[in-house]
């Protein structure tokens, strides 16, 4: 409805104030007038092993980094519970389009050891066949897009991917994940008024941790952060604990029930934060306090969690220590692993450019193979992918 | 056989493609209920509904990534970019998306549903924003296909093609064509070739590539080379991505002189990488270097459009020229 008024009389926004929804206090306890969601034993336990996977992966996986393994990593580090959570809420089948540090959600999934590391370091297995860099992990099988370094792209696309769901009328939606960064950019704007205008079973799961790279949230928006934003949509929002696992859950659970009953987009704004470097290029003591990230270190969501399950009797420090200990040498025994298998095959380069390589591409990948033959020593994948002798290869280099 | 117009003949293959299947979903500005700024799509949203049909958003960054999405889960999207001079806004979408989904994925998903419809070119006194032809920039694309119809029987034939094609594709509809350009179009489903040049006429002095609306106007100038007793052999491109180089080089080997002409500006078009080509593949057997008959490099202009144009007169300079060398 349209009030008249009669003289200028500016808003700003500043007339409204979104609350954040929390259950657990950083003790691990309930607030006294929140309720925890409906959670079996064995779920709460899932959540809470895939949570503490992927801390530990992360911390081995960047160590490995240092010590030159890895070329490039992305740690999720302080943001489990916003990203396990949530995935938590959907069905298995839905899809998440993420942006690049959300592999909590696909290690709740089931996505093992061996297909991280596989993909971490571009071997033969990788599904996305040795071509992008470093937690670009995608799967099919566990509804989980393959990552695209772009920022925001995905976020237009989840609102078509959710269309699609909507027209199979199959009862599943589409969750994206993005940081409060990657909001301003047009792709986010246009994803919101699209799924608003159209009734898309879409939620879009923004994780604000506070930086985008070293761009500290107050010099990427002047709004109180990005929750408002859905007002201009006339779309329902939440704003959550990003670090309270069972708010999370219990917010993505219900905007899950808006999407897919009501084929209705929702946004969640997660306040969390994120503990690590953006990633194993950055450097964070150039641009934050230490005692700002000691602050959120006592925050930390899976402690949080840890300390509600023991609350429970669901989880003790015996299992805790034992889970810890299996699941670092499982990561160690499965990089190993990874590390020695050998890298795609030479004609991976030119397959799947197209549905079928061209007659122009596979041209000029006959003259590139002519090529490594003359220099086999040049191009060790290369030569090694190439029905070439082995001993040509060793004499030919042997000469020089 | 009927006679169509290009539009009716975009129509009638819309309308084919959505009969056939259910998961072709055409959206885009105005395309709704009023069918499009050029009635492309009139009468569909009657005829399959508000889901299949619909208008959206002023967005293309939207439109594509909303298609892109939609091709990933399993749809078959059309969307339309009202004129090629916004694609801009989609161009992330397009060339980082788009092109890569299939690629980057290996192969776990992609985006061979979407079909992205656009009318380009000049001849209509669009000016600067209603007549550019940015071919170039996304033939400089892996991953995607580009394909240019020249008549309403080409056009519905090629576009039923795209949308059937396992690739993404963006199609580049002459809007001066639209209605300008009529002739017999079956009623029935058929596809034309994409990756396949054409051979419309055959000659042995000189050969001249082209694409769409340039094609008309390559045909002027044949006329014009003809009477004055030069027989040339013309080739339609069709599709410029992949473009079939070996229709073009076998004329080459034997007329031993290539014009190529388009409207985009000259330096960096897609007559360079042709004449690149060719010159490869022919070197020995050419009469007189290899002529580009393009629009100037400056943005397209208003009231100097006739002047700025590759007109049938300066192709037919470039013929005379070719053969006189």
């Amino acid at each position: 409805m349209t009030q008249t008024i009669y003289a200028p009389d500016f808003m700003t926004g500043d007339e409204f104030s979104i609350p954040t929804f929390r259950v657990l206090n950083p003790e691990g306890e309930l607030h006294d007038e929140a309720q925890a969601p409906e959670l079996t034993r064995d779920h709460a336990r899932r959540i809470y092993h895939a949570m503490l996977s992927t801390r530990i992966m992360d911390e081995r996986m960047m160590a490995a980094q240092r010590q030159g393994r890895l070329s490039f990593y992305m740690q999720c580090t302080g943001e489990e519970a916003s990203v396990v959570g949530a995935t938590a809420a959907l069905d298995d089948a839905d899809m998440i389009m993420a942006q690049y540090r959300e592999q909590g959600a696909l290690m709740y999934r089931g996505f093992s050891f061996d297909e991280f590391m596989n993909q971490l370091f571009g071997n033969e297995l990788d599904y996305g066949k040795g071509r992008q860099m470093p937690v670009h992990y995608g799967s099919r099988k566990l509804h989980y897009m393959t990552i695209s370094s772009p920022l925001a792209t995905q976020i237009p696309q989840a609102t078509g991917y959710a269309y699609g769901q909507k027209l199979a009328k199959e009862g599943h939606c589409t969750l994206t994940f993005f940081g409060e960064g990657a909001a301003s950019e047009g792709d986010f704007h246009a994803a919101l008024n699209m799924a608003s205008v159209h009734q898309v079973p879409v939620i879009f799961f923004c994780r604000n941790n506070g930086y985008a790279i070293s761009t500290p949230a107050n010099e990427q928006f002047a709004a109180d952060g990005i929750a408002p934003r859905a007002f201009g949509y006339r779309m329902h929002v939440i704003r959550v604990d990003g670090n309270d696992v069972l708010a999370v859950y219990e917010a993505t659970h219900q905007a899950r029930k808006i999407a897919v009953e009501k084929n209705q987009p929702v946004l969640i704004e997660a306040m969390t934060y994120r503990l690590a470097a953006h990633s194993s290029s950055d450097d964070p003591s150039g641009y934050r306090a230490k005692s700002e990230e000691e602050t959120w270190r006592l925050k930390d969501p899976i402690l949080r969690m840890q300390k509600w399950l023991n609350h429970k009797e669901w989880w003790s420090d015996d299992e805790e220590t034992e889970t810890q200990e299996r699941l670092r040498r499982e990561v160690l025994e499965t990089m190993k692993r990874a590390e020695k298998r050998p890298s795609p095959a030479l004609d991976t380069l030119i397959s799947d450019v197209y549905a079928d390589v061209t007659p122009a591409l596979q041209h000029q990948f006959d003259a590139l193979k002519q090529h490594i033959r003359r220099y086999p020593e040049a191009y060790p994948r290369g030569a090694k992918s190439l029905d070439l002798d082995v001993r040509d290869v060793a004499n030919h280099a042997g000469g020089e | 056989m009927p006679t169509m117009n290009m539009l009716q003949a975009i129509n009638n293959a819309l309308d084919i493609a959505m009969a056939e299947d259910e998961k072709v979903v055409c959206f885009g500005e105005d395309v709704g209920i009023f069918g499009g700024v050029f009635r492309a799509t009139s009468h569909l949203q009657e005829k399959y509904g508000k889901a299949r049909c619909f208008n959206t958003p002023l967005v293309e960054q939207g439109i594509i990534g909303f298609a892109n999405g939609l091709a990933a889960q399993g749809g078959v999207p059309v969307a339309e970019i009202q004129f090629a001079d916004y694609i801009f806004p989609a161009f992330d979408q397009i060339v980082n998306e788009t092109a890569k989904f299939r690629y980057r994925s290996g192969d776990l998903f992609n985006v061979g549903g979407l079909t992205i419809r656009t009318p380009y070119g000049g001849g209509i006194n669009g000016g600067l924003y209603h007549s550019q032809s940015p071919e170039a920039y996304f033939v400089h694309t892996p991953g995607l296909k580009v394909v240019v119809p020249r008549n309403p029987y080409q056009a519905k034939g090629l576009l039923l093609a795209a949308i059937r094609d396992p690739d993404p594709v963006i199609f580049f509809e002459p809007k001066r064509l639209y209605r300008a350009s009529t002739g017999e179009v079956p009623e029935e489903d058929y596809q034309l070739p994409i990756g396949e040049a054409e051979i419309t006429k055959e000659g042995t002095d000189v050969t001249l590539v082209g694409w769409g609306a340039q094609m008309e106007v390559i045909d002027k100038a044949v006329a014009l080379a003809e009477e004055a007793g030069i027989a040339c052999e013309v080739i339609d491109l069709r599709s410029l991505l992949p473009w079939d180089a070996d229709t073009v080089a076998e004329s080459v080997l034997k007329t031993g002189r290539l014009v190529i002409t388009h409207e985009a500006p000259l330096t960096g078009g897609f007559a360079g990488e042709i004449a690149t080509t060719i010159q490869e593949r022919c070197f020995l057997y050419l009469e007189s270097p290899i002529a580009r008959v393009t629009g100037l490099d400056t943005p397209f202009p208003l009231t100097l459009e006739k002047e700025y144009f590759p007109d049938h007169l300066k192709i037919f300079e470039a013929i005379q020229h070719s053969v006189n060398f």
